[in-house]
């Protein structure tokens, strides 16, 4: 019987938080055309979250991509067609690696970032005070934090497709001595608009995902030092389970 | 805090450098030159036996790509496939009785369909159809007559099996 209602208590508390994010999201979504009229702070946001991204996403596509170019050689060169692996690993990079791994990374060096942020301007009652100036808080701080995560979360995943597709051609061309021409036409061939469009998609949806996810648990922390930290813990775990079960339903869709 | 003019500038390279890569990704690892809804033009075929051609193989002509299959379907009146090809507007001196073979790229590669230039003076139209038609080469029926010749030879002595004549 108990058991029943524990589970019961957190099923509703599943639902009273998707619901509170939905709230969160539309409050910040009514602000937005208030927020466009103040570029220069999504600007600025866009470069703490994209900029000061973009040497990790670069490292990490470089090996991301070495390591795909070496595991694909190998399972490929056993039927002899390792020619086909521009093709492979171009495909798994736009569709699933590019958008998963940068919005895995994301979350953990941006979406940290954001939480803690607004989680100790919580702490530090600045939220407050800006409310005492009549400063809306969700237009000052959430929107442009969010705006600005949103739009760079798709820009990184280019740069790291991009990267790790220079990664893959480092390890098979110049190392493995995959044939340079075929490798690039085959990819070539094979690869269409729409796969690119796919993987763009994916990295819209996470990029609204993690930014919103990140902004909520900061603005709604526990104005303490560990409140603070247990929502930069849940912002990443709670961000990449996400996008994880999206990545799944969003490649089950299109694939349809 | 950093300058404004250092965040503007780093923001600015770092969304220049995420289009750049979204255009280096769109236009130089895809194949769009050749996407059916370019200006074309519908030449048919009809095969006894298209093995496993899929509609948006190649139709390639001298190895070079100049469409794509467009539809296949059965004719239940001949119970022949008919093979419906868009082939790029810029190719339009194919003469009228060319051959189209369905061929297969590699080994174990995909199927497409191969033109080879008649002699005719007229060209090919919209709505055309190719005459001279060379089935997939089917593997199963190839191992079958193999077989079957070989099985002769051990009775027949005097036939010269095919691999010889090459020597």
């Amino acid at each position: 019987m108990n058991t029943f209602r524990e589970l019961f208590e957190n099923l509703r508390e599943f639902a009273v938080a998707v619901g509170a994010v939905t709230m969160f999201l539309l409050r910040m979504l009514r602000h937005l055309p208030r927020a466009i009229t103040r570029p220069s702070l999504i600007v600025e946001q866009i470069y703490n979250s994209g900029a000061l991204s973009l040497v990790i996403i670069m490292i990490c596509g470089v090996f991301i991509g070495a390591v795909v170019g070496l595991q694909g050689y190998e399972v490929l060169q056993r039927f002899g067609a390792e020619e086909s692996l521009g093709v492979g690993a171009a495909l798994a990079l736009l569709k699933e690696l590019g958008p998963v791994v940068t919005a895995l990374l994301f979350a953990g060096r941006a979406g940290t970032a954001l939480a803690s942020e607004i989680g100790l301007m919580r702490a530090t009652d600045q939220l407050t005070a800006m409310e005492m100036m009549a400063v809306d808080p969700v237009l000052r701080v959430a929107v442009p934090r969010f705006l600005g995560g949103a739009i760079s979360l798709p820009l990184l995943a280019m740069i790291f497709i991009g990267i790790g597709l220079y990664g893959v051609q480092l390890i098979a061309v110049q190392q493995l001595g995959v044939d340079a021409a075929s490798f690039w036409s085959q990819m070539r061939a094979a690869v269409r608009v729409d796969d690119v469009t796919d993987g763009l998609v994916k990295s819209c949806v996470f990029g609204v995902v993690c930014s919103l996810i990140a902004v909520y648990e900061g603005y709604t922390a526990i104005p303490t030092a560990e409140g603070v930290g247990r929502a930069t813990t849940r912002t990443v775990v709670i961000s990449a389970v996400l996008v994880l079960m999206l990545n799944y339903m969003l490649t089950a869709v299109m694939l349809r | 805090m950093r300058s404004t003019r250092t965040i503007e500038m780093s923001t600015g390279l770092f969304v220049l450098l995420g289009f750049a890569s979204l255009f280096f990704l769109v236009t130089q690892i895809t194949n769009r030159e050749l996407s059916v809804d370019s200006k074309s033009y519908d030449v048919e075929a009809r095969f006894e036996n298209i093995g496993s051609l899929k509609v948006g193989a190649a139709v390639s002509m001298a190895g070079v790509t100049i469409g794509r299959v467009a539809s296949i379907r059965l004719d239940q009146g001949v119970y022949k496939a008919v093979v419906r090809m868009k082939i790029n507007e810029t190719y339009d001196k194919i003469p009228a009785d060319s051959d189209a073979a369905i061929m297969t790229s590699g080994l174990l590669g995909g199927q497409y369909v191969g033109i080879t230039a008649g002699g005719a003076e007229e060209y090919l139209k919209n709505g055309g159809r190719i005459e001279l038609v060379q089935d997939a080469l089917v593997l199963e029926n190839l191992i079958n007559q193999l077989a079957a010749s070989f099985s002769n030879r051990g009775s027949d002595t005097g036939k010269q099996p095919a691999a010889q004549e090459t020597k």
